[in-house]
C-alpha cells in the first residue's frame, strides 16, 4: 500500500469528500446556495469513485458513467439555481425553512 | 512521485471542501469549490483520465462554478443571518458524518483487498485517454450520448422558462405584430360627401 498509487487512495478521498458532502447539508441547513455546493461536492467525490474504479480496472464504461454524472450534474445546478432566482424574486429572501410558507 | 503528486492533491482537495461547507461568505464558498475541481481533476490526470479532467474544468469552473458566482453575486441576501445555526447543527452533522466515513471505510477497506491495485490502464486499445472514450461513447454508448443531450436541452428550456418573466407595463416592440400588420388594419378610406361631416 505504501509504495505504488492504487485504487484504495482513491476510495479514501472520495469517500472523504462524500462525507463532507453530507455534513455539509446539515451544517448549512439554512442556506440553500452552500447546500446545492455541497452537493456538487457529493457528485465530484462519485465521478472520482467512477474514473478511479474505471482506470485501474482498465474498463471505459466508468468514465462514460462519469460523463453521465457530468452532465445531469450541470442540468441540475442550472435547473436549481433557477428555482431559487424565481424564489427570491418572489420572496426577497432566501432561508430555506421559510419554504414551506408556499404550502396552500 | 506519482504517490507525493496524489497526497498533495488530495489534501488540497479535502481542504478545500471543508472550506466550502465552511466558510462565511457564500463567494468564498463558491471559489473554494472551484479549488476542489481543479485540484480534483488534477487527481483525474495522475490516473491518466485527461479528457475527463478536462471536462471538469471546462463544465465544473466553467459553467457550474460561474453560475453559482453569478447567483450568489445576484441574490441581495443577508448571508450573516443564514449563518446562524451552523454551530448548533455542527454536532449532530458531525456525529453522523463520523458515522458515514466509518461505514464507508469498512465497505472501502473490503472492496479494495480484491480490487486490482498498482497498475492502471485508463485507455485500453488506443493511443489517448480521449480516443479511448470515444470509440466507446460514438458506438456502444451512442444513444446514452444523445439522451445526455436531451437532458440539457431539457435543463436549458427549464431554466428559460422559470426565470424568464413578462413585464406587463413596459412597452416593447413585437417584430410578429409588425410584420403581420396588414393596409387593411391600419387604413380606412372613407368617402366623405360634399357639405358633411364624418
Amino acid at each position: 500500500m505504501a509504495g505504488t498509487l492504487g485504487v484504495e487512495h482513491y476510495l479514501a478521498v472520495s469517500a472523504a469528500l462524500f462525507t463532507i458532502g453530507v455534513v455539509g447539508i446539515f451544517v448549512n441547513r439554512k442556506n440553500i446556495i452552500v447546500i446545492l455546493m455541497a452537493i456538487e461536492l457529493i457528485l465530484l467525490s462519485v465521478n472520482i469513485n467512477l474514473v478511479a474504479f474505471s482506470a485501474f480496472n482498465g474498463d471505459l464504461a466508468g468514465q462514460v458513467f462519469a460523463l453521465m454524472v457530468l452532465t445531469v450534474a450541470a442540468a441540475e445546478a442550472a435547473v436549481g439555481l433557477a428555482i431559487l432566482v424565481v424564489y427570491f424574486r418572489n420572496r426577497g429572501e432566501i432561508a430555506v425553512e421559510n419554504v414551506s410558507v408556499l404550502r396552500g | 512521485m506519482l504517490l507525493i503528486a496524489f497526497y498533495i492533491l488530495s489534501s488540497v482537495v479535502v481542504l478545500s471542501a471543508l472550506f466550502v461547507i465552511a466558510a462565511r461568505n457564500p463567494v468564498h464558498s463558491v471559489l473554494w469549490l472551484i479549488c476542489a475541481f481543479f485540484t480534483s481533476a488534477g487527481l483525474l490526470v495522475l490516473i491518466g483520465a485527461e479528457f475527463l479532467a478536462m471536462l471538469l474544468v471546462v463544465v465544473y469552473v466553467g459553467a457550474v462554478a460561474v453560475l453559482f458566482l453569478f447567483v450568489v453575486m445576484m441574490l441581495d441576501v443577508d448571508f450573516v443571518e443564514l449563518k446562524q445555526g451552523f454551530l448548533s447543527y455542527l454536532p449532530a452533522g458531525a456525529l453522523l458524518g463520523l458515522a458515514l466515513l466509518a461505514e464507508i471505510a469498512v465497505v472501502a477497506v473490503a472492496a479494495s483487498s480484491r480490487a486490482p491495485s498498482g497498475t492502471f490502464d485508463p485507455k485500453p486499445g488506443a493511443q489517448t485517454n480521449a480516443e479511448a472514450l470515444s470509440k466507446v461513447i460514438y458506438t456502444d454508448n451512442l444513444l446514452l450520448f444523445q439522451m445526455a443531450g436531451v437532458v440539457l436541452l431539457i435543463a436549458m428550456i427549464g431554466a428559460i422558462v422559470l426565470t424568464l418573466r413578462s413585464r406587463p407595463h413596459v412597452r416593447r416592440q413585437s417584430a410578429a405584430q409588425q410584420t403581420t400588420r396588414r393596409r387593411e388594419d391600419a387604413v380606412e378610406l372613407i368617402d366623405v360627401k360634399p357639405g358633411q361631416g364624418l
